[in-house]
């Protein structure tokens, strides 16, 4: 525990028992305001430091993914919220199949109704599992849902013109990266793997008081999260020269590998990248389709999201698993559709 | 971080969201049609943060009228782990639930309001190639009325290389965008095409031929009358097709609002 944080807000010092005052510590809301005091006085000296061409598209690209993304995390945190505080659990259990393996394929198939890109679907995949929906259920949902909803698909129409088979691909190998994945996690996931349900749950309590804990709980983490994936993202931007494509266009199969590791790092939002897709002119359909499956599975962003939302044990074995999956599906369902 | 300035925060980032949609400076970041969504995501954190704020200020009023021995009954429904589950915390050296990593919020909704950085430019379109074969079409209708005729970049650039100029024979063209510095310094006119937001800014570039004065500096807007011409260039980055357009004229451009195109 840092000294932001212990405060107890029940504790004000008047009531301590003792009687005797204890120097007040540091809040969280006097931090703030000095935060902001002192970013509002190194106004000028701060602009200094970013008064470079690529500094200043660094920042511009970080706040841009902030700001394109925090209407869907919103959305993502409402719905999650919503779960939490207002749907019992056994919606969930009369609208599954008990049976798990049968339960994954219905809830991948399922992501198709939220609308959105992959920034929301962290927080609802969280809440379903608070809710008692079989983890493997809730993963296959979260990995499928930013990539077949009907928006990322028109998107991904656009951008293609006269190819609709790039759409039927990615819809197919998306939903089958998922159903995998879930299947994978019945099979081979621990339990211990994913951070243990907060000790004092604010989401075992239902109507509007728990939502709207539920709600500025999973805004604040899931955001700052965000954050952290952004900047890294806006990073590589800047960072990663676009000349070297070219060089790895040449090979089928690294170029495959390296427009899937090119999705990760970018951390494009799912309702885009189809268009970036279709600019990476050089390389194969199959390239490109490996490009739109990893990318809403797997990226820096998603990776801190769920590190903060399931623990890093599960992120760290749960993203790389999901890679390897993706770009092997990407592989057949592009040799067999493209 | 206690509740209450989580509530602040999340005042502070909404706030943010609300204050670049209604200056308009949102243009520089996302595609025009987010508005309505960040206007909405904006004021579900304002509504947030105030009901978080009205939590924290009911519980002592509630305390007060009702004495002391209430507390553990009409607080601990809106109690949550961070403020209230103290034993818990000794086990818990990582703060589960405890967002301590969203202070990192206040990064973004500062460099908004402090610095509202500039709409990407000549840097991002010099060092990316041209993304014309993102467009590629085959059916191209007439130009619209007019001479010139006001058509966007990735228009004309699309029309010049899939239609072989076809459907710009014999017309006058206007063009704007801003200046990038080709791979020999020769001036291109390019503009950024934004699908999402400014982290999938792709360029397209056209190139300048005929009467275009020397003195063109990067990243100045300038709006250029012109006919097809049918020379191309090699973009060094992709090796896509970079069209040309014969310049009968050139004005200079106030930096416009909306600088992306579409």
């Amino acid at each position: 525990m840092s000294v932001l944080d212990t405060e107890p807000a029940s504790t004000p010092e008047a009531e301590r028992p003792d009687g005797r005052r204890r120097r007040r510590r540091l809040g969280s809301v006097e931090v703030l305001a000095l935060v902001v005091l002192a970013v509002l006085l190194g106004r000028e000296w701060l602009l200094s430091l970013i008064d470079s061409p690529r500094a200043l598209t660094l920042v511009t690209v970080f706040v841009s993914i902030m700001v394109q993304s925090m209407p869907f995390l919103v959305l993502g945190t409402m719905l999650s919220a919503a779960i939490s505080a207002f749907v019992p659990s056994r919606v969930f259990e009369r609208l599954l199949p008990s049976n798990q393996v049968a339960a994954v394929p219905v809830a991948g198939a399922a992501g198709a109704l939220l609308p959105g890109c992959e920034c929301g679907s962290v927080p609802v995949a969280g809440a379903l599992i608070r809710r008692g929906v079989a983890p493997a259920a809730a993963f296959a949902f979260l990995l499928a849902s930013p990539a077949i909803n009907p928006v990322v698909l028109v998107a991904t129409a656009v951008a293609f013109p006269g190819r609709p088979e790039m759409v039927f691909a990615r819809f197919a190998a998306s939903l089958l990266t998922a159903v995998a994945m879930g299947w994978l996690w019945l099979r081979l996931g621990q339990p211990r793997w994913l951070r243990p349900a907060r000790t004092a749950d604010p989401h075992t309590e239902r109507g509007w008081p728990a939502f709207w804990v539920s709600a500025r709980h999973d805004l604040v983490q899931a955001g700052g999260f965000l954050v952290v994936g952004a900047l890294g993202a806006a990073v590589l931007n800047v960072t990663v020269p676009p000349r070297w494509l070219e060089v790895i266009a040449a090979n089928p199969v690294f170029s495959v590998i390296a427009l899937a590791l090119l999705a990760v790092l970018l951390s494009i939002c799912s309702e885009a990248d189809a268009f970036v897709a279709a600019s990476l002119t050089q390389f194969s359909l199959t390239a490109r389709l490996a490009f739109l499956v990893v990318g809403p599975m797997v990226d820096l962003k998603l990776f801190a999201m769920q590190v903060g939302s399931f623990g890093p044990q599960f992120a760290s074995r749960f993203a790389p698993a999901t890679f390897v999956v993706a770009v092997l599906v990407s592989v057949l369902v592009g040799w067999v559709l493209l | 971080m206690r509740k209450d300035a989580q509530a602040v925060l999340l005042l502070l980032v909404g706030g943010t969201l609300l204050k670049i949609s209604l200056t308009g400076t949102y243009v520089r970041y996302v595609r025009p049609g987010l508005l309505p969504l960040l206007v909405v995501a904006g004021v579900v954190l304002v509504i947030v943060a105030a009901a978080t704020l009205w939590q924290v200020i009911r519980r002592p009023l509630r305390i007060l009228v009702t004495g002391g021995g209430a507390h553990t009954k009409a607080g601990s429904h809106l109690d949550d782990p961070e403020t209230d589950a103290a034993p818990d915390h000794s086990h818990d050296p990582h703060g589960h639930g405890e967002p301590r990593v969203g202070w990192l919020l206040l990064v973004p909704a500062l460099a908004l309001l402090l610095f509202a950085p500039p709409a990407l430019g000549s840097y991002q379109a010099s060092r990316n190639g041209t993304a014309l074969s993102s467009r590629a079409e085959s059916d191209f209708a007439a130009l619209p009325e007019g001479d010139p005729v006001r058509v966007s970049l990735l228009e004309y650039a699309s029309r010049a290389v899939f239609d072989q100029g076809r459907s710009l024979a014999g017309r006058r063209v206007v063009l704007s965008g801003f200046v990038i510095a080709g791979p020999n310094g020769q001036p291109y006119l390019a503009r950024l095409v934004v699908a999402c937001c400014a982290a999938d800014a792709r360029p397209i570039k056209v190139g300048l031929a005929g009467d275009v004065p020397g003195d063109l500096v990067a990243d100045r807007w300038i709006e250029v009358v012109g006919t097809f011409s049918e020379r191309t260039d090699r973009d060094p980055v992709n090796q896509d097709v970079i069209p040309y357009l014969q310049v009968a004229e050139t004005r200079e451009l106030p930096t416009p609002e909306q600088q992306y195109e579409s």
